[in-house]
Parts: C-alpha cells; structure tokens; sequence
C-alpha cells in the first residue's frame, strides 16, 4: 500500500504532530503549573522522534511531496536534539523570569514539526507549508515575554519581514509553477533543463530572495539584530541553529534537485549574497555593544560561510554544509546559554561591557566563553575551524570558486576582531562586581557546547564525517 | 479582446507591487503593513490560479487553498502579536518599533 508506506516514512513528524496535540490539551487541563510535566513529555516526543528518524527507511512518499534520504535524516536528527536541549533551557529561563506558560515547550515542537517538513519537502506545497509552520511558531516564540516591550517589538518586526519573504518566496514559487508546468522539484528539474525561459530565472531570483530572509543573509538580515536582541534567551538559542539548518538543506534541495542544470544561473546569484552576507556580518559587528546583537552579526556572516558550499553545489558541499551547521548550532546553542547563565544583581549580563574581568570572578564560564568564541572565529583545532574547513574545502574543489573562498577567509580575519575583543575584556580588564550563582541546567549545557567545540568535536568527527558523506551521497546528485 | 494569461500575470505583478511597496513606504501604521501582506498573498494566489487554468493542472488550485489558509493563520498570529505590542506601548505607529537599533 501506498499510504501505508508514506505513514512509515513520516512516523517522525506524525510522532511530534500527534504528540504537539495531545500535549496541548494535557497543558490546558493542568494550567500553566504544569509546564514541567508539559516541558518533560514534549522533550520525550522529541527524542523518540529523533529515534525513529534516525532508523526509518529512505524513499519517497504522498505521489513525491516528501522525501526522506540521508541529508533529510541526519538533519532532523539534529534539529530534534536541539529542541530538547531548548526546551530545557526554557524551561528554567521561563521559571526565573516569572514567565511559566505551558505553551513554549509545545511551541517549539511544532517549530521541529515545521522545520522536518523543510528537510523533506519535496514539492512547492510541502515547502511552503513547512517554512509558514516553522516560522509562525517562531513568530509567536519571539514575541513569548507579553509584558517586555522589547519581546513585542522584536516579534512585530520580525512577523512583518517574515511574512514579506514568504510573500517574494510563494510569488517565485508561483513563476516557477507557471514555468515549469509542475510543483515537484524533480519534474520542475526536468522542465528547467528542457527549456530556459526568462520567467523561470526571475522566478528562481525571488524564491531564492525569499529563502535567504530565512537564513538571515545579506542583504536580507535587518530583521536578525533586533530580534536576537529582543526576543527571550532560549528562543534565540533555538532560532539561531535549527531554522538555519532546515533552511540551509532546503536551498540545497531546491537549488541542486530543481533547478541543477540551472546552476550557472543560480550559483551567482548565491555567491552575491554569500560575499555580502560575511562582509556584512563582519563589519556590522564590529561597532555592537550588545552580546546578543553582536551573535546575529556572527550568524550572519556564518551564513554566508555555509552559502559557499552551496554554491560549490557538489555532494561534498552538501556533506560540508551538513558538517558546519551541527557545529555551528553547537556553538550557538553554547554560547546563548552562557548568556542564560551569567546575570548581575538578577539582571541578565547584556553587553561586552558587562564581562569585564570574568576571569576574576568565574574562571570555568570564561574558559567556556574562551572556548565558543575561538570555535566561531574559526581557530583550529576547535570545532569551527572544522565547520570552515569543509566548506573552503568544498569550495576550492569547483573551478573558479577560489577567489570567493579567499574572500571569506579575509571576512573571518575581520570577524575575529570582535571575538577577540570580548576575550581581552574578560582576560586582561578589572571586574565590575560579582556575578549571581549561574543555574544549573545553563552551566552545565554551556559547559556541554563548549567541551564539544573542544575536544569531543575532533572525536566526534570520526563518525560524523561518514555519517554526513553517507548522507550527501543519497541526495541524489549527479 | 479576450482576457488571457498575460493579463492575470499583469494584474497579479501590480498587486504585489503595491503590496510590497505599503510595506516600505508606509509609515504609519501597522494594520496597513498587515493589510499588505494580505494583499501580496492574493496577487501570489491569482498568479496560481491562472496559471493552473492555463496549464490545466489542478496543483495550483490546490496550493491556493494552502495560501488561503495559511494567510489567515499568519492574520491571526499577526494581530495577537500587534495587540501585545500595543498594551506594551499604546499606540501601533511604525515609527515607535525603534527601541532597538543599531
């Protein structure tokens, strides 16, 4: 049977959907004092989610709208951990702040819901549907804290250019349907090849315009500052790695599985947006006092790092790109917990100001912070360097993609001024007043990322290398 | 004269257009950015629907359906979003979502 064999091939996403549901009504029978309970089985769907995505078979189901191969398990993998690890993280945060609402950890789920379905769409509709479910639990997470002004500025602004991207990407969708006569990524390849038509190529543009707002790239990331800034701790953790990943395998399968004999057309387009996503992120972090903006500066610019692989549009740029965004949502999720962790007198520890002297008063925290900053600028042998290693590597492997990936180290060099101005500030500087007691869950998922960046990721490599290259090479590329 | 595709395609290019144009150049405030948002889904969806009966291919329509439903989805979430901002700070004036710049 048909049906039967796609229900098997979606029991991930099924498990979370069935699972978002039940927990809601749990959540709304117990109140907002269960959210522990809540948080607990939301963190339980998860992990078996991520069980059966690891161990459910390859294939395509519902007439070839989803897709499960290796790229699309290995990423779900990954997204659903992160999700565990953010719901523990909010879960204290939420406690701390006075802001107990069941719906966060459900929220999130649906997020993973909607960001498995980006991995493994397989037509325009799934697409679509999978960004719009993924971004709309996003926009609501954003703005979770209804009595901070700033929440609610940062989930305003960020609903209104969200929405403004799903309008450019779903009217690139449109043009490509007209063009191509199919919704299907694999048809759509088969009418793109046959016939080049200037509509298709403008439509290509916008969908292409709409998938980079999601990933934050230039010149598409005004958005990313204020909504890092804004938005509560935890949901940053989770916005800063996971949505990423999804958008960044997306891209991959739409640009390399619809459009790959297009790849003329579409590499330059990628490549403009990548140089100008790491010269942005690196000179607009540069004059940030703000730790969390200055995050949104590094994510962009590491957006741009990750669109190179793309651009390489190989299946090692695609084990590249799986490589780098599990490192770099390691990073992340790290570095935001350490924000979550370090606060003074109960404020939150907010600029590089306020680390002055961090080795003075905390030595395992700055060693933490030492550790995530040297990963993100990419220092060897940290987790990072490893990340960029693969994908300059996959980018120097296509002709002509030399002088781009030089460009990109030149950025890093710029980017590392301001990671390493936050080590000076907390090395050489003299402190400015103790620091609360950090708690637990953040200390010890803080202590986590950065035992990973250094040294478990070197170890972990060994089999995350195959895994990865194992995966890519069911993507399907030629 | 009979109406064809290329009129569709026109009519549905000026929507977006203005749409995305009420975005940018407004500002005032946030109900008419809500309102152009709602309005570059319709022009998206009469560019589906046209091609679909051009093409004689019902996926269109079906993802018309899809945009339909998910704009009222993004409405719904948008206006609960405006109303916390507006008991944060009292008004919806584009101008004022400016605490955090930089």
């Amino acid at each position: 049977m048909d049906l039967n064999l796609g229900l098997n091939l979606a029991l991930p996403e099924l498990i979370i959907a069935v699972g978002a549901l039940v927990v809601l009504v749990f959540g709304a029978f117990r109140g907002d004092k269960g959210m522990t309970s809540v948080s607990a089985l939301c963190g339980v769907v998860l992990i078996a989610a991520a069980y059966f995505a690891a161990f459910v078979g390859h294939g395509t189901a519902f007439s070839g709208s989803f897709v499960i191969d290796g790229v699309a398990a290995f990423a779900k993998v990954f997204i659903y951990i992160a999700g565990v690890f953010v719901i523990v993280l909010g879960q204290g945060y939420f406690d701390r702040v006075g802001n107990r609402r069941f719906e966060f950890p459900i929220l999130i789920l649906l997020a993973t819901l909607g960001m498995s379905m980006m991995v493994s769409a397989g037509d325009l509709i799934a697409l679509y549907i999978g960004i719009e479910l993924q971004s709309l639990a996003l926009y609501v997470l954003a703005a979770f804290r209804r009595d901070d002004p700033k929440g609610s500025e940062a989930g305003l602004k960020y609903f209104v250019l969200g929405a403004l991207s799903s309008g450019l990407l779903l009217y690139g969708a449109s043009l490509v349907y007209g063009f191509t006569g199919s919704m299907n990524f694999n048809e759509i390849a088969v009418a793109a090849a046959a016939n080049q038509q200037t509509g298709l190529i403008f439509g290509l543009v916008f969908l292409i315009c709409g998938l980079a707002f999601k990933i934050s790239a230039a010149p598409f990331h005004m958005w990313t500052p204020d909504v890092y800034e804004g938005a509560p701790t935890p949901v940053v953790a989770f916005a800063a790695g996971a949505p990423k990943f999804a958008a960044l395998v997306l891209i991959a399968r739409v640009l390399m599985g619809g459009f790959e004999d297009s790849i003329e057309q579409w590499r330059q387009v990628i490549l403009a947006i990548s140089v100008l996503s790491f010269i942005v992120g690196g000179l607009g972090g540069l004059m940030q006092k703000n730790i969390k903006r200055l995050m949104a500066y590094s994510s962009i610019a590491n957006m741009g790092y990750a669109l190179l692989a793309i651009a390489a549009g190989t299946e090692y740029g695609v084990q590249a790109l799986l490589l780098f965004s599990v490192l770099y949502m390691v990073d992340t999720l790290g570095m935001f917990a350490v924000q979550m962790a370090l606060s003074r007198k109960g404020q939150p520890v907010e600029t590089v100001a306020d680390l002055t002297g961090m080795s003075k008063l905390s030595m395992p925290m700055t060693i933490v912070i030492t550790i995530l900053m040297l990963s993100l600028l990419g220092m060897p042998p940290l987790g990072g360097f490893w990340g960029k290693y693969y994908i300059f590597g996959s980018a120097l492997a296509v002709e002509g993609l030399w002088p781009f990936a030089a460009l990109g180290l030149a950025a890093s060099v710029l980017s590392a001024f301001y990671y390493l101005r936050i080590l000076k500030v907390m090395w050489f500087d003299a402190p400015t007043g103790e620091l609360d007691k950090a708690p637990a869950e953040a200390k010890w998922i803080a202590y986590g990322a950065a035992a990973f960046a250094f040294p478990v990721a070197m170890l972990a490599l060994h089999w995350l290398d195959p895994l990865a290259q194992m995966a890519a090479s069911s993507f399907g590329l030629k | 004269m009979t109406i064809g595709l290329a009129h569709y395609l026109t009519v549905s290019a000026i929507l977006f257009t203005i749409g995305v144009l009420g975005i940018f150049v407004n500002r005032r405030n946030v109900i008419i950015i809500l309102m152009s948002i709602e309005l570059i889904l319709l022009a998206v969806n009469i560019n589906f629907v046209a091609f679909s009966s051009y093409l004689h291919n019902v996926q269109g329509q079906i993802m018309a359906m899809f945009v339909l439903t998910v704009a009222a989805a993004e409405a719904a979430v948008g206006l609960a979003i405006l109303v916390t901002f507006f008991r944060n700070r009292g008004d919806i004036e584009v101008d004022d979502a400016s605490m955090m710049k930089g």
